[in-house]
C-alpha cells in the first residue's frame, strides 16, 4: 500500500527522468521541447500533491470547516505554468526561425552547417 | 515619503518602462526611454546603497503584507553591492548602445530589443533584491526569457540556435531551482529566505534537505555557467548582438553567483549540511577545472567573442574558488572578483562592439593590423587583457591578490601555484589577440572597409570609462574591496 500512497510522487519522478531523457536523447528540436514540457509538468505534480487534502476545502474562516487545503502551492504552480507556457511559446518561435534559417530541425544537421560556416570564416 | 518606497521602485521603474517601448515602437524614442529608465534605476540603487551604509539592513514589505507571509524585499550589504553593479552596467551600456544596435539589429526590431533589455534588467535586479524564494524563480525566468530574445536578435543565423540551446539548458536549470525551492517549502512551510534559514537551522538534517540543496546547487550552477555546465555560454555570447553580450557578460552570471552565495551561506548557513556534504570540495575541484580547461580552450578560438566567452568561464572559476571555502578573505576575493570581472569583461565586450562596427564579427584573421587602424581601441583591449591576466596596477590584480592571500591563509601552496599557472594561460590567449593586432602584417583587404567610418563618440566614451575604471579600481580599492569585505562579513555572520 505504501507504493500506492505515494503514487503521485512515483509518477512525478518517472516524468522528470523521462522528460530529461527526451531532452538529452532526441535530435529533433520539437521533440526536445516536448521533453522539456514533460519535465516541467512533473514539477507541478510535486508541488500540488502535498497541498491536496482529501475532504479539505478552501481556507475559509468559518466554524463549519475544519480541514482545509493549503492554497499557496496552487498559486505558485499557476505562476509556474504561465512561465512554462511562455518558455514553450518562445522555444517554438525560435524553432520556426531556425527552420527558416537552416531548412532543418535535426540537431546534427544544424551542427554540420555550424561547422561549415565556421570553416568559411 | 518616496524614499521608503525605493526597494519597490528599483524593480518597478524598468518593469513599467518595458511595455512603453512596445507601445511607442519608434527606434530612437524607445532608446531614450530605456536610457532614462536605466539611469533612474541606477540612481535608486545608489540611494539604496547609501541607506544600507547607515541602516544596515532594509526590509521592505511588498503591499504591506508582513513577512514571512507577504513578499519581503530584504537588502543587506551583499545584494546592494550586486544591485549597484547590475544597475550601473545596465545604465552605461544603454547609453553606449544606440549606434551599435542600429548596425547590428534590424530597425523594425529595435523596440523589441529595448523591451527585452529592460525586462532583463528588471529580472536581474529582482533576483538580487528579493527575499522570497519563489519570487527569485519568477524574476529569474523574466530575465532568462528576455535573455533568450536578446541573443536571438543577433544577425548571424547561429544566434538562433545558440538562443535555443540556452533556452533548453536555462529552463532545466530554472526548473531544478523550483524543485529545490518546493522541497524547502514542504520542509519548512515558508518561502521567506530569512525565515527559511532560521527554520533550517533548528531542524535536524534530513534527506529532503540534501535533495533540495543538490537541486538548487545544480540549477544555479547551470545559470552561472560553472564548468562543466557552461556549454550554453560560448555560442550565446559569440552570436548575440555586441550590446547584449556586454550586458549579459557583465551582469547575468554575476547575479547567479550572488544566488549561489545567498543559498550556500545564508539559507543553508545554519543547517549542518556542510559538515555532511563536501560541497566546498566539489566547488573547488570544478573551479580549478574551469580555470585550466576553459582557459586552454580559449587559446584555440578564432572568434574573439568566443575566446573571451571561454575566458569568462575560466574567470567564473576564480570567483567560485573564492566562494568554496568559508573564510573572510576568500569570500572577499570572490565578491571583489565578481565586481572586477564585471568591469573588465564589460570593457572588453564594449571595445569589441566598437571593433564589430568596423569589421563585422571580430575574428583573429580580420583583426590583424587593428593596432594601426584603431589604435585607441586596441590599446584599450591591451589594458583590459592585462586586467584579465591580473597584472599589478589593474583591477584584476586586486582580486587575484586577495584570492592568493586566502589560499595561503589555509597554507595551500599548491593552490596558489595553480592560480598563478592558470593566469599564464590567460597570458597566452591575450597575447594571441595582441599579436594579431600589433605584430602581424595588416593585409590591405582588411583596411579597405575599415577606414570608412569613425567610432561614434558616445560608444567610445562609455567604453573608455570602463577601461579607465579597470585601472582606477586597481589603485583605489576603497569602494570595491570595502564593499566586498562588508558583504563577506555579513555572509559569514549568517553562518554562525
Amino acid at each position: 500500500m505504501d507504493f500506492l500512497d505515494n503514487i503521485n510522487y512515483w509518477i512525478a519522478m518517472f516524468q522528470i527522468v523521462m522528460g530529461l531523457f527526451i531532452v538529452i536523447a532526441s535530435e529533433n528540436l520539437i521533440k526536445t521541447l516536448v521533453g522539456l514540457g514533460i519535465f516541467q509538468s512533473a514539477v507541478y505534480i510535486i508541488y500540488i500533491s502535498p497541498a491536496k487534502i482529501f475532504g479539505g476545502t478552501a481556507p475559509i474562516l468559518s466554524e463549519n470547516y475544519v480541514i482545509y487545503a493549503n492554497p499557496l502551492p496552487h498559486v505558485l504552480i499557476l505562476t509556474a505554468i504561465v512561465v512554462g507556457v511562455a518558455t514553450t511559446a518562445l522555444g517554438l518561435a525560435l524553432v520556426v526561425r531556425i527552420y527558416e534559417a537552416f531548412g532543418t530541425l535535426e540537431e546534427d544537421k544544424i551542427q554540420e552547417i555550424d561547422l561549415e560556416d565556421s570553416r568559411n570564416d | 515619503m518616496i524614499s521608503s518606497q525605493l526597494p519597490a521602485l528599483q524593480i518597478i521603474v524598468p518593469l513599467l518602462a518595458a511595455p512603453f517601448c512596445v507601445i511607442i515602437r519608434n527606434s530612437r524614442a524607445t532608446w531614450l526611454i530605456s536610457v532614462l529608465a536605466s539611469w533612474v534605476t541606477f540612481g535608486i540603487s545608489i540611494l539604496l546603497y547609501l541607506d544600507v551604509q547607515t541602516l544596515g539592513v532594509i526590509s521592505y514589505e511588498m503591499g504591506n503584507w508582513a513577512p514571512p507571509w507577504g513578499i519581503e524585499y530584504r537588502i543587506d550589504s551583499i545584494n546592494v553591492f550586486v544591485l549597484l553593479i547590475v544597475s550601473s552596467i545596465g545604465a552605461l551600456v544603454s547609453l553606449y548602445a544606440y549606434p551599435s544596435i542600429s548596425v547590428e539589429v534590424d530597425e523594425n526590431k529595435h523596440y523589441l530589443f529595448w523591451t527585452s533589455y529592460l525586462l532583463c534588467l528588471t529580472g536581474l535586479l529582482g533576483v538580487t533584491i528579493t527575499g522570497d524564494a519563489f519570487n527569485i524563480f519568477v524574476f529569474l525566468e523574466i530575465s532568462s526569457l528576455s535573455t533568450y530574445v536578446l541573443i536571438a536578435l543577433g544577425k548571424n543565423r547561429h544566434a538562433l540556435y545558440a538562443a535555443f540551446r540556452y533556452l533548453i539548458l536555462g529552463t532545466i536549470g530554472a526548473t531544478f531551482i523550483v524543485i529545490g525551492i518546493g522541497l524547502l517549502y514542504l520542509l519548512t512551510g515558508t518561502l521567506n529566505l530569512y525565515d527559511l534559514s532560521m527554520r533550517l537551522g533548528d531542524m535536524s538534517l534530513t534527506q529532503p534537505q540534501l535533495a533540495a540543496l543538490a537541486f538548487l546547487t545544480v540549477g544555479i550552477s547551470l545559470k552561472l555557467a560553472l564548468f562543466p555546465l557552461h556549454l550554453w555560454l560560448p555560442n550565446a555570447y559569440a552570436f548575440a548582438p555586441s550590446v547584449a553580450t556586454c550586458f549579459l557578460a557583465a551582469t547575468a552570471t554575476k547575479v547567479a553567483i550572488y544566488l549561489l552565495l545567498r543559498f550556500a551561506y545564508d539559507v543553508f548557513g545554519q543547517s549542518q549540511i556542510f559538515s555532511e556534504l563536501p560541497l566546498g570540495e566539489v566547488l573547488l575541484i570544478l573551479s580549478i577545472a574551469a580555470m585550466f580547461i576553459a582557459s586552454t580552450v580559449a587559446i584555440y578560438q578564432q572568434d574573439i567573442k568566443r575566446m573571451f566567452a571561454y575566458s569568462s568561464v575560466a574567470q567564473i572559476g576564480y570567483i567560485t574558488l573564492g566562494a568554496s571555502f568559508a573564510s573572510h578573505t576568500a569570500l572577499t576575493s570572490s565578491i571583489v572578483h565578481l565586481f572586477n570581472h564585471a568591469i573588465t569583461k564589460g570593457a572588453i565586450f564594449l571595445l569589441l562592439g566598437l571593433v564589430a562596427l568596423r569589421i563585422g564579427q571580430p575574428t583573429l584573421k580580420k583583426m590583424s593590423g587593428l593596432g594601426k587602424s584603431m589604435p585607441w581601441t586596441s590599446a584599450g583591449l591591451v589594458i583590459c587583457g592585462l586586467s584579465l591576466i591580473g597584472v599589478p596596477g589593474t583591477a584584476g590584480f586586486i582580486s587575484k591578490w586577495y584570492l592568493i592571500l586566502a589560499v595561503l591563509e589555509r597554507g595551500w601552496w599548491w593552490l596558489a601555484f595553480m592560480i598563478l599557472a592558470s593566469s599564464l594561460l590567460a597570458v597566452i590567449y591575450v597575447w594571441r589577440v595582441v599579436e594579431t593586432m600589433y605584430v602581424s602584417d595588416s593585409d590591405s583587404r582588411g583596411d579597405s572597409h575599415m577606414a570608412s567610418t569613425t567610432s561614434p563618440t558616445s560608444m567610445t566614451l562609455v567604453a573608455w570609462l570602463f577601461v579607465t575604471s579597470c585601472i582606477f579600481f586597481g589603485f583605489h580599492t576603497s569602494f570595491s574591496v570595502e564593499g566586498a569585505s562588508a558583504a563577506a562579513k555579513v555572509l559569514l555572520e549568517y553562518t554562525k
